[in-house]
């Protein structure tokens, strides 16, 4: 059944018509969830404020078990689901020019759209920032190519990695998730915090 | 007073726990329905590849990183699925913002620290995380978050880089946020 549109149950232009109400639900929960707010969002890194970790992971798991789920009852075929394929190299510095960005600018592109949205000047601002950089690797692209195909390694699962099933990587993140969940209340406790 | 106002204004953000649910719920419906998690850079570079192609007809055969683009991405660039899912988040984050009274023209920023120095750091990392983007393949959403909902190896190194350089680097721009 699932996915529709690789499956050719829906159209092009009706997936393109449902990506827009998708993304309307995305920046509804990013916006009501507080992440149009940099100083929230930069909380994380200072303890006072963990909601992105909390959403962020609770996001990831949920998803990640709502396709284990879908492909045990047949609805959807995991084969036609994209898996990011993985070039180590530029997945690693990549992340950390990103993080570096985090860091510096309090948003990351999705959150800054939700701020630009609702009057946030200096979202509005990261975003131009966000077209700055992505012209500028545009047009020096050359100089980056070779670093940007090194170490393909396919698409590989984190989970075929560490030569276990799905299911018992997903139980192992649920796990870790739990752990880093306490961790996150505690700091916040710990730290004071306003609410922005 | 001041306790009872910051009650108030915490109850109108959602519980985070239950914001990760329905934003699991939202990525688990973009991948039923498009077969690909969701992203927010893919659409800047849309946009990009889209004006770059308008001012220069021949840059798709030219220019490396428009063949690349071309390669990967059939029709017109505009014509992509993060370009309109980017759109409903413009849209679905100003309802949620006018819903909860959140809507107002500010530039936010730590009582430290002026407008101006926020906004100059604002565009320096917004530079960066466009930058880092590209060559990541993605930005927090379509590579960290996505790529973790369906377990790719590439997207928990992404995940881990990008949070890893935030809380390396987060004492020395202490001052812009504590």
């Amino acid at each position: 059944m699932g996915p529709l549109a690789p499956n050719e149950i829906i159209s092009e232009n009706t997936n393109f018509l449902l990506a827009f109400f998708i993304g309307i639900a995305f920046g509804w929960v990013l916006e009501s969830s507080g992440f149009s707010s940099s100083r929230k969002l930069a909380g994380i890194f200072y303890g006072y404020d963990a909601v992105v970790l909390k959403v962020f992971f609770t996001g990831a798991i949920t998803c990640m078990l709502g396709l284990l789920f879908m492909s045990l009852f047949g609805w959807v075929d995991l084969d036609l689901i994209y898996v990011n394929p993985t070039y180590l190299t530029s997945a690693i510095i990549g992340g950390v020019v990103m993080g570096a960005g985090f860091i510096m600018g309090g948003f990351c592109p999705g959150t800054s759209f939700c701020g630009a949205a609702i009057g946030k000047i200096d979202g509005m601002v990261f975003v131009a920032g966000l077209f700055l950089g992505v012209y500028g690797f545009a047009f020096t692209y050359p100089l980056w190519e070779k670093m940007y195909m090194a170490k393909y390694l396919g698409e590989p699962k984190v989970s075929e990695k560490l030569g276990m099933s799905d299911g018992l990587f997903g139980l192992l993140m649920i796990l870790a998730a739990i752990g880093m969940f306490m961790v996150a209340e505690w700091a916040e406790r710990k730290f004071p915090r306003e609410e922005y | 007073m001041s306790n009872n106002t910051t009650n108030e204004r915490s109850r109108r953000y959602l519980n985070p726990y239950l914001g990760g649910v329905l934003l699991g719920l939202v990525l688990l419906a973009a991948n039923f329905v498009s077969g690909r998690g969701l992203g927010a850079s893919g659409a800047v570079k849309s946009v990009v590849a889209t004006t770059i192609e308008a001012v220069d007809k021949d840059a798709s055969e030219t220019m490396p990183f428009m063949k690349e683009y071309a390669g990967s991405h059939s029709g017109s660039p505009i014509k992509s699925w993060l370009v309109f899912e980017m759109l409903g988040v413009l849209v679905g984050g100003f309802l949620s913002g006018a819903v909860a009274g959140r809507l107002k023209l500010k530039v936010e920023h730590s009582p430290k620290i002026t407008s101006r120095r926020r906004l100059i750091f604002a565009l320096a990392g917004g530079t960066l995380f466009g930058f880092g983007s590209q060559l990541g393949r993605g930005c927090t959403s379509g590579s960290a978050l996505s790529g973790m909902g369906v377990l790719s190896l590439g997207g928990f190194v992404t995940m881990m880089a990008i949070f890893g350089t935030a809380f390396a680097l987060a004492y020395f721009f202490r001052k812009l946020w504590i």
